[in-house]
């Protein structure tokens, strides 16, 4: 195990983060805050609990899904595409280190960022709404995950795209959506019938779902199951990443 | 001179997706301790050659082991041997000259050493550059950083693709000086350059590649011998009806349209003749407003080496 590259990359990573602090921590964090204060104060103040917590808390959970998955996704794509567009990639390629050492540094510093963030969009609801955690340890487990699922999701779309646009089309067009469709703004159970059966294709449902469920015991499908989606989008990722790997797929002419 | 092979390549060749054939079966091996200069026009192979050994390009065909590991199987052992110099100049815009380069030691499996990484740095004049980004720097200052990044972790191979494109006079004489110091302390280099002047300069080897193929490799010396053909071009005040009696003794060749007198003599012989064929012209009272000398182009030296070998 070659740790001084893992060390060397995920400091490296980590210290770009830094530099564009505004922009990786910042950011997130005044739209969240914009999102408590549109969703959770204003349009929220005239909606009724949703099965005995108030909408603005209520939403926690899936704005914090929001964040990660779409900051996991960028930090992790921009993160290994950046090299690839400016040519330094090189060095990665030319050095001693196997592919798992390269996700370790990459994914590991991209999951960092995404979880770093999530415990500051927490901290931040906590000056919005009055916030509770049942179980801690899931609750983590889940920010975990989801950061380090969604991390090797925006690696894979880093390798893939072979310009800007192709980096910004995978969340524009599919994450957002299905983030927003996903239930982090409301109860499944709240759609007609029909539409519930397709938001079950959706896995950011199961997501969040299991993320409320560690904050309020509330949940639209059992916890079980999000685990269970949530460690199959995973292997998903992880096999993709591995055929990149193995057939040098657009790192290795 | 240790003639041991500490890079050996066997039956080499690339064809990349879309089907064009960069390599064409290259056998070649490289000494431990030689400064070795791969020569060839743009297009040749060079650089992609150089990229499959240090595992960037994969190859199609062959096999190439560095000091007895493969490659493919052994790459930990190999890659933590070699330092690269790439053609192009990538860098991190955003990042000092310490950090880029510090980062590269860690790379390559190296505990910190600030000590190296000073030394190296200031070897390459860039020690009061440290703390600037990437993006302050010039092009010339920017090669010296990529030197840098491939010295930073201690290599006892370092390829340098066509290291003095784009360089100024400064830079060039320092490079030359930092490689050869390398080499005496153990350092085994490879460089590529379509200068010949470059390999002759530098390289105690030569191997000449043309469209994939490797043509042949030589002692510089022998090389140089079959390659430095030149020609002095005499702009004569007055036409020639023919070459006089007492000149055909030289390998004379005359122009009627441009009044030019063309000799062509080896430059790397003893005996040039030069002296002696400027003493016989002015015994004839051939006179001259003009001479100029002129060294066989890469391109007709290919041409030569390809008819030669056939
Ligand atoms: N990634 C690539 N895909 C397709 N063709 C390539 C690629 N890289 C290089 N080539 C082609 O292979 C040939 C050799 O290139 P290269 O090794 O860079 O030559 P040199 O370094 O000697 O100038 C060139 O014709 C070049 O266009
Ligand atoms: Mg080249």
């Amino acid at each position: 195990m070659n740790l001084y590259a893992v060390k060397a990359i995920y400091v490296f990573e980590m210290a770009r983060t830094f530099r564009t602090i505004y922009q990786s921590i910042l950011a997130p964090v005044i739209s969240t805050s914009l999102y408590f204060v549109v969703f959770g104060a204003a349009i929220g103040s005239r909606i009724t609990a949703v099965e005995g917590v108030s909408y603005g808390a209520f939403i926690v959970p899936g704005l914090v899904m929001l964040s990660l998955l779409t900051q996991s996704i960028s930090n992790a794509s921009f993160g290994i595409y950046f090299p690839r567009f400016t040519g330094t990639i090189y060095e990665v390629l030319s050095a001693p280190i196997s592919y798992v050492e390269i996700l370790l540094g990459y994914v590991g510093a991209a999951a960092t960022k995404s979880i770093i963030l999530g415990v500051i969009i927490l901290a931040t609801a906590t000056l919005f709404v009055p916030l509770q955690v049942a179980h801690p340890l899931i609750m983590l487990t889940f920010l975990v995950l989801t950061s380090v699922t969604f991390s090797l999701f925006g690696f894979i779309i880093g390798i893939w795209a072979d310009g800007f646009e192709k980096l910004q089309i995978i969340p524009l067009l599919v994450v957002m959506p299905l983030t927003f469709l996903g239930g982090s703004f409301y109860s499944v159970n709240m759609l007609p019938p029909f539409w519930q059966t397709v938001t079950l294709f959706n896995p950011v449902v199961y997501l969040v779902s299991g993320f409320r469920w560690s904050f309020y015991e509330l949940a639209d499908v059992s916890l079980w199951v999000s685990i269970g989606m949530t460690g199959v989008f995973l292997t998903g990722c992880l096999v993709t990443v591995w055929w990149i790997f193995r057939t040098g797929y657009r790192l290795k002419a | 001179m240790n003639k041991q092979p500490i890079i050996s390549i066997q039956g080499l060749s690339k064809t990349y997706d879309g089907g064009f054939q960069a390599l064409r079966d290259v056998d070649l091996e490289i000494r431990k301790g030689e400064i070795f200069a791969l020569l060839g026009p743009n297009g040749a192979g060079k650089t992609t050659l150089i990229n499959i050994v240090c595992g960037i390009v994969n190859p199609t065909e062959g096999r190439v082991t560095v000091d007895g590991h493969d490659i493919i199987t052994g790459y930990r052992a190999t890659r933590s041997m070699i330092g690269l110099v790439p053609q192009e100049l990538p860098t991190e815009a955003f990042e000092t000259v310490w950090n880029t380069v510090s980062f590269s030691r860690g790379l390559f499996g190296k505990p910190a050493n600030p000590g190296h990484i000073e030394s190296v740095l200031k070897s390459l004049s860039l020690w009061d550059k440290k703390d600037n980004k990437m993006m302050t720097l010039s092009g010339g200052m920017k090669r010296r950083v990529l030197i840098a990044k491939a010295l930073s972790h201690e290599p006892r191979i370092l390829f340098l693709d066509e290291p003095t494109a784009g360089v100024d006079v400064e830079l060039r004489q320092d490079m030359w000086n930092l490689v050869r110091g390398l080499r005496d302390s153990g350092v085994t280099i490879i460089l590529t350059t379509h200068y010949i002047e470059e390999a002759e300069q530098m390289a105690e080897r030569v191997g000449v590649i043309n469209q994939g193929s490797l043509i042949l490799v030589q002692e510089k010396q022998e090389l140089m011998d079959r390659l430095g053909n030149k020609q002095l071009r005499l702009h004569l005040h007055e036409p020639l009806e023919s070459i006089p009696e007492a000149l055909s003794g030289f390998d004379l060749e005359f122009v009627p349209e441009s009044c030019e007198l063309i000799y062509t003599y080896h430059s790397q012989r003893e005996r040039t003749g030069v002296t002696m064929l400027l003493l016989a012209l002015g015994e004839e009272r051939i006179t001259f407003h003009d001479v100029d000398t002129k060294q066989s182009s890469l391109e007709e030296i290919f041409v030569n080496l390809v008819t030669w070998e056939k």
